[in-house]
This record gives C-alpha cells, sequence and structure tokens, in this order.
C-alpha cells in the first residue's frame, strides 16, 4: 500500500475525474458535482487518516487506465471506472466514502435536499409526537409474557 | 508502594459505575482504574457539521477503526460480527443506541424450558428490585404496560412517535403483529441534572445534549461524591494473587505509561466480555496456569454477540431521518419459542427511524441501488429522508467453540496481549435471521418501502458482549457463582456481562446493570464473611 501523507499532482488530477464521474453537476437540481473546487479542496484538507487508502486507489486506478483518466475516451474511461468500482477493495470503497462524505456536507448541496446548514446541536431537532391511538390495537389484544418456572 | 484498597474496580462503564455507586454506601475505600478518560461533550460529533463522517473515523464505533490510545486492538479477522465497544469513564454507554428492555423471566429458565443451553442459578425476580433502582438511576423513558415485556415503571414518558414510528405502527397493527414504544434510556424531559432530549439526530455515538444516559453523567457524580476514586487513563495489565490464591492487587500502567502496582482486599472485574476474559487469562500464573479463576476451562468461552439480522427500505413518505435518536419502537412478536419456526427461542426487534445524509449515500452506494453519473441526484432524492429500518436482535445460544483467546502477536500499546476472537454463526441462529428477515420484508412492504436492502449480520454488530465467564453453581462449568464471586479466588468478582449465562433476545445494558447491583447488593450483605 501506499505510504503517503498527501496526494501527487497527478492523484489529484484523477480524483477530480473520479469525483466527477460518482456525482456529475446537475442543472436539473441546481448542484455542482463532486469535482468542484470547493469539494476538492474539503477532501484534500480532511483526507487525514484515509490518506493510505485514497492514495492506493489512486495508484490502482491510475494502473487500469494506464494514463491520466481524463484523458481518455469516454468509453474506456468508463470500462475503467466501472472496473475500479467493482474490483477495488477497500481503498476504492474509502475513496468514494471520502467523495460522498464531502459532497454531501456542501452548502449548495445540502441546501438543494433541502436541509438545513448547521450542526444538529444545540439547536436539534422538533419531532411529532404522532397519534398514540395506532397503539389502541395492540393494547386491546393483549398477551402475557412466558411464564417462568 | 501503595496502600491497599478495600475494594478495587477494573473499568468504569456500565457495570463499573453501577457497583461503585451501590458498594459506595459501604465507606470502604474503592479505587475504580478506568483505561479511558473522562469524555467532554463540547467535542462530541453533532458539535459539528462533518457529525456523519466523523462515525468513520475518531467516533467509529470499531475500536480497531478509531484506534484512540485508550483504546486496544481485537483480532476479530476469524468472526463474521466485528467487536465494537467504547473505551472512556461510561464505557459503551458512552456510545450505544439507549435502547432499553430487559431479559424476560423465561430467559433465565432457558434449559427448563426449551432443553437448550443452561439456566441461570438466578431468576428474574431476583433482579426485579435492581432493574427498578438502575431505571431511576440511569434515567429511563417508555410506556409502561407492554403485554409483551416485563412491567416496567419508566420515570420519564415514551419518546415521540414520529413519522417514522406512525408509518411502522400503522404497518405493524395491518399485520397484527405486536409493536410498542421502546423503554429507553434518552431522557425526554429534565432529569436529575440531564436536559431533555432535543433530537440531535442519531445520538449512538454520544450525546452531547447529556439527554442520552451514559455511566459518566450519572452513576459516577454519584459515586464520587459519595467518596469513590476514580483513576483515569490506568491500564491494568494482571490480576496478581498471593500464596493462598486470593486476588492481592493489580498491574496497571498509569497515565505516563509507568507500571504500578496496587493492593486491593478485594478486587471486582468489570470490563465486558471480551475484556474479562483477556485480563484473567493475561493473568496466568504458576498457581493459575491456565489464566485467574478458570479452572473450568471456561473463561473466553461461551462468546454470545446477538446476531443481528437487518433489513431496510424506502417508503414514499418522509421519515424521521436523523432528526431524532435512531430507535423508537421494539416488537416482542416473535420474542418466545415457536418450533414450528424452524428454531429454538426467539428475538426481539428494534425499528430503526432513518439515516442522515452521508450515511445514506455511503451505504447506498455500497449497496449498488445509488447510481454513479447523472442519475446519482434523482435516486438519492428518493432514498434520502425516506429509510426506515427492522433489526432483529437474534438469541445467540451459547457455544463453547465461541470464545475470546489471547492473540500470540497483537499487543495493545502498552504490549499487552491483545484478545483474539473466534465466532460462527450457529444453524439455528441462521434459520432464525431468515425467518425474522421475512417477517421484516412483510413489515417493509407492507408500510409500501421499496428497494428492500438486507444487512444480516450487521458486519459491525458486535455490540453485546456476552457468556465468556458464566455464572452457576457448578464450579466445572462455571466461572463465578450465583453472586458473581469466582469459584477459584474468593475476593475476585465479576460483574459485567461476561457472566450472562445465555443472552435472551434484547440489548442486554439494563440485565448487566441489574446484575452488576444485585452482585454489589450480595456483597454488601456477606461483608461479615465475603471470603467464607
Amino acid at each position: 500500500m501506499t505510504d503517503q501523507l498527501s496526494l501527487t499532482p497527478r492523484q489529484r488530477g484523477d480524483l477530480r475525474t473520479i469525483a466527477a464521474m460518482i456525482i456529475p453537476a446537475s442543472e436539473e437540481y441546481r448542484v455542482p458535482g463532486a469535482d468542484d473546487p470547493a469539494i476538492q479542496a474539503d477532501m484534500l484538507a480532511t483526507l487525514g487518516r484515509d490518506t493510505k487508502q485514497v492514495a492506493a486507489a489512486l495508484d490502482h486506478l491510475a494502473r487500469l487506465a494506464g494514463a491520466p483518466l481524463v484523458e481518455l475516451d469516454a468509453a474506456r474511461r468508463d470500462a475503467v471506472a466501472q472496473d475500479f468500482r467493482k474490483h477495488g477493495g477497500v481503498a476504492a470503497a474509502t475513496l468514494v466514502r471520502v467523495v460522498l462524505q464531502c459532497y454531501y456536507r456542501d452548502d449548495r448541496v445540502l441546501g438543494s435536499l433541502g436541509l438545513e446548514l448547521r450542526a444538529p446541536f444545540p439547536k436539534g431537532h422538533v419531532l411529532p409526537d404522532g397519534d398514540w391511538s395506532l397503539l389502541d390495537p395492540v393494547k386491546a389484544r393483549g398477551g402475557s409474557l412466558r411464564r417462568a418456572p | 508502594m501503595k496502600d491497599p484498597v478495600d475494594v478495587l474496580i477494573i473499568g468504569a462503564g456500565a457495570s463499573g459505575a453501577a457497583v461503585a455507586w451501590s458498594l459506595a454506601e459501604t465507606k470502604m475505600h474503592i479505587l475504580c482504574l478506568e483505561q479511558g478518560g473522562w469524555m467532554n461533550p463540547a467535542e462530541y460529533p453533532s458539535t459539528g457539521r462533518d457529525w456523519e463522517a466523523k462515525f468513520y473515523g475518531e467516533w467509529s464505533s470499531s475500536p480497531n477503526v478509531r484506534g484512540r490510545p485508550e483504546d486496544y486492538p481485537i483480532n476479530d479477522d476469524n468472526s463474521p460480527i466485528k467487536v465494537v465497544n467504547y473505551n472512556a469513564v461510561g464505557g459503551s454507554t458512552v456510545m450505544y443506541t439507549a435502547h432499553w428492555p430487559r431479559l424476560h423471566p423465561s430467559d433465565f429458565k432457558v434449559k427448563t424450558l426449551d432443553g437448550v443451553a443452561d439456566d441461570w442459578p438466578i431468576d428474574y425476580d431476583a433482579l426485579t428490585p435492581f432493574f427498578e433502582e438502575n431505571d431511576r438511576m440511569m434515567g429511563t423513558s417508555g410506556l409502561s404496560g407492554d403485554p409483551l415485556s416485563p412491567l416496567t415503571h419508566p420515570p420519564m414518558p415514551q419518546q415521540p412517535l414520529g413519522l417514522s414510528g406512525a408509518i411502522i405502527g400503522k404497518a405493524m397493527n395491518k399485520l397484527g403483529w405486536h409493536w410498542w414504544p421502546s423503554d429507553t434510556t434518552v431522557a425526554t424531559m429534565d432529569y436529575e441534572g440531564r436536559a431533555r432530549c432535543i433530537n440531535l439526530g442519531h445520538c449512538t455515538p454520544a450525546c452531547a445534549q447529556g439527554a442520552k444516559s451514559s455511566t459518566d453523567i450519572t452513576y459516577w457524580p454519584h459515586a464520587i461524591r459519595a467518596g469513590v476514586e476514580l483513576r483515569t487513563h490506568c491500564r491494568v495489565r494482571e490480576i496478581t494473587t498471593d500464596e493462598t490464591g486470593m486476588a492481592s492487587g493489580v498491574v496497571y500502567y498509569d497515565k505516563d505509561g509507568i507500571e504500578q502496582f496496587q493492593p486491593a482486599h478485594v478486587v471486582i472485574i468489570a470490563c465486558n466480555g471480551v475484556g474479562t476474559p483477556r485480563l484473567l487469562l493475561n493473568s496466568a500464573s504458576g498457581r493459575f496456569p491456565n489464566g485467574l479463576a478458570n479452572s473450568s476451562g471456561l473463561v473466553g468461552k461461551n462468546l454470545m454477540f446477538h446476531p443481528y439480522a437487518q433489513i431496510y427500505g424506502y417508503v414514499k413518505e418522509p421519515t424521521d431521518s436523523n432528526r431524532a435518536p435512531p430507535t423508537c419502537l421494539w416488537s416482542k412478536q416473535w420474542y418466545d419459542t415457536d418450533l414450528s419456526r424452524g428454531f429454538v427461542r426467539g428475538y426481539g426487534v428494534q425499528f430503526v427511524r432513518g439515516a442522515g445524509p452521508v450515511f445514506e449515500a455511503v451505504v447506498s452506494e455500497q449497496k449498488g441501488i445509488l447510481p454513479w453519473g447523472a442519475d446519482h441526484h434523482r435516486v438519492f432524492r428518493k432514498l434520502n429522508g425516506h429509510r426506515l429500518g427492522f433489526s432483529a436482535i437474534c438469541e445467540d445460544l451459547p457455544e463453547e467453540h465461541n470464545r475470546v483467546t489471547l492473540d500470540p502477536v497483537l499487543k495493545d500499546s502498552h504490549g499487552i496481549p491483545a484478545p483474539k476472537i473466534d465466532y460462527t454463526i450457529s444453524e439455528n441462529s441462521r434459520k432464525m435471521m431468515e425467518h425474522a428477515l421475512a417477517r421484516g420484508r412483510e413489515v417493509l412492504e407492507t408500510a409500501g418501502a421499496t428497494d428492500i436492502c438486507i444487512n444480516s449480520p450487521i458486519p459491525w454488530g458486535g455490540w453485546h458482549l456476552l457468556g465468556t465467564a458464566r455464572m452457576g453453581t457448578d464450579p466445572e462449568r462455571s466461572v463465578v457463582n450465583e453472586w458473581g464471586r469466582t469459584h477459584d479466588v474468593k475476593n475476585l468478582f465479576i460483574v459485567d456481562g461476561s457472566i450472562f449465562v445465555t443472552s435472551g433476545g434484547v440489548n442486554p445494558t439494563s440485565t448487566i446493570q441489574a446484575l452488576a447491583l444485585y452482585i454489589a447488593d450480595q456483597m454488601k450483605q456477606r461483608l461479615a464473611n465475603l471470603f467464607d
């Protein structure tokens, strides 16, 4: 496994390309892709303990592609991505998770989903108490505990 | 050399805190050694925008992933279920779902009722007052009167039904199946200095509000005020014995990593079903070559996890997602033995309200239901905020080949041999899990769910660590007697989940703590002849 603390320029390029393949920008939903510069910067800044696995995944991707991913034609790039997703193991899963966890905390993305742009604490959330008459049939049916000698 | 203490407790988690508090009234000199430190709620995940990402790193439920200095590694490669725990003042009550069922009376008489495993040497009635006392101390919420559960008296009302609970309740009613609001240790009103739940979200990895009960904010403040000394960042390597075979104290590493010896007149182990056998096996000596208190050969054997059979799906209506504690309802519909189902014993069910966006994206991508590419956004919007879950907690029967031993290579940061887990899921459990998944599918489909996915067993679902120093009256078939004292060492006690004889089909923390209080009470009643 790669033993490094940051990504090389080539790895950063491939990360950007594969991130866009996982989550492309969408005009319909008015959201950036995962290759957006701010989201990419978040990934690089917070890789931390995932750096080695992500670097290993990108090394694997580079071997599959044989060239920077962005330079491949679309069909070849898709084939490489499918192979990577299917056979990339823990390292690939880590890379995908890093992409997703950074994407789904971006303000623009959360805003598009209708989610509030804040930490859960201290405001919390309001939960409806609900209709407890739903429990009436259970009460009416009753029952008993299995007897123990 | 340090002065001896009257009672030395190892571990400040669920059971260690309860036994410390209960024994404090004796005014003995009680010391607790805890390998972790005090928690700081200001650093809990829900205080930050990146709260979900933390679950994959420093707040992972797996000590192997988390890798904090307070954690010890566990070799669980040879187990389909991985051990999860937390090491700190409060132990794994810092990181748990706060779901609070008790063992049923029938769980204590499994051999008599169903001809499998063994009966416990005590019955439910022996624990009843301690269940009640523990519920007051931990602060429980719930609705008394569940016809299929032991009677409880939660001091606080149940959690709101919420959006998810209503959908589940309607589906269960259509099927005519039992459901009930769960007893939990989530405060639904201000209680004993704890603030009420404000639905921060998935509170399994600690509650910044302090609404979720953990022993660092329940038992420990009371125990310390009563005079118990709690020494943190102290990892016990071994329990020592004297020339008469009695426990004489412990060797531990202090917060600076310096080896220390602490003499004690009584030693109580509260390290959970993995940590306790690890410590006993690491305490082997010339007099106890197979590990301390192990003349039966059963230390570390009969490990029970509770295999979790989880199934979930997505409904059209919005669910509570991450805007509430994760569990809200239980079902005991399939709790008791019905041999027509093809297996013996049964399972409890906990319903899950939903998931946050990052968790939803990561898990759904892994399951293959969230695509890469242009369709990603449409599918994610269909999934996110629409999940409902059904998790069956399957009773795991004791089998000696499921065990904790010492890894010959792996060691913790102090060089202490780490535990190794060998565990397989039994055929009976597999049939039970299949049954549960089929029932779960019926519930979800009745609720209108689609895209149904299975997670069975939940790989990182080894929350419940039970059975590895079992209780019994026969020294050849058990490690501790009917009041928690080891058969072999008369001033050595065990109070954690390792003394469970069978596992039941429910989350065990309530019963673990009731047992700890019961053992403390037994000790107090026998102080004049504790070692006879």
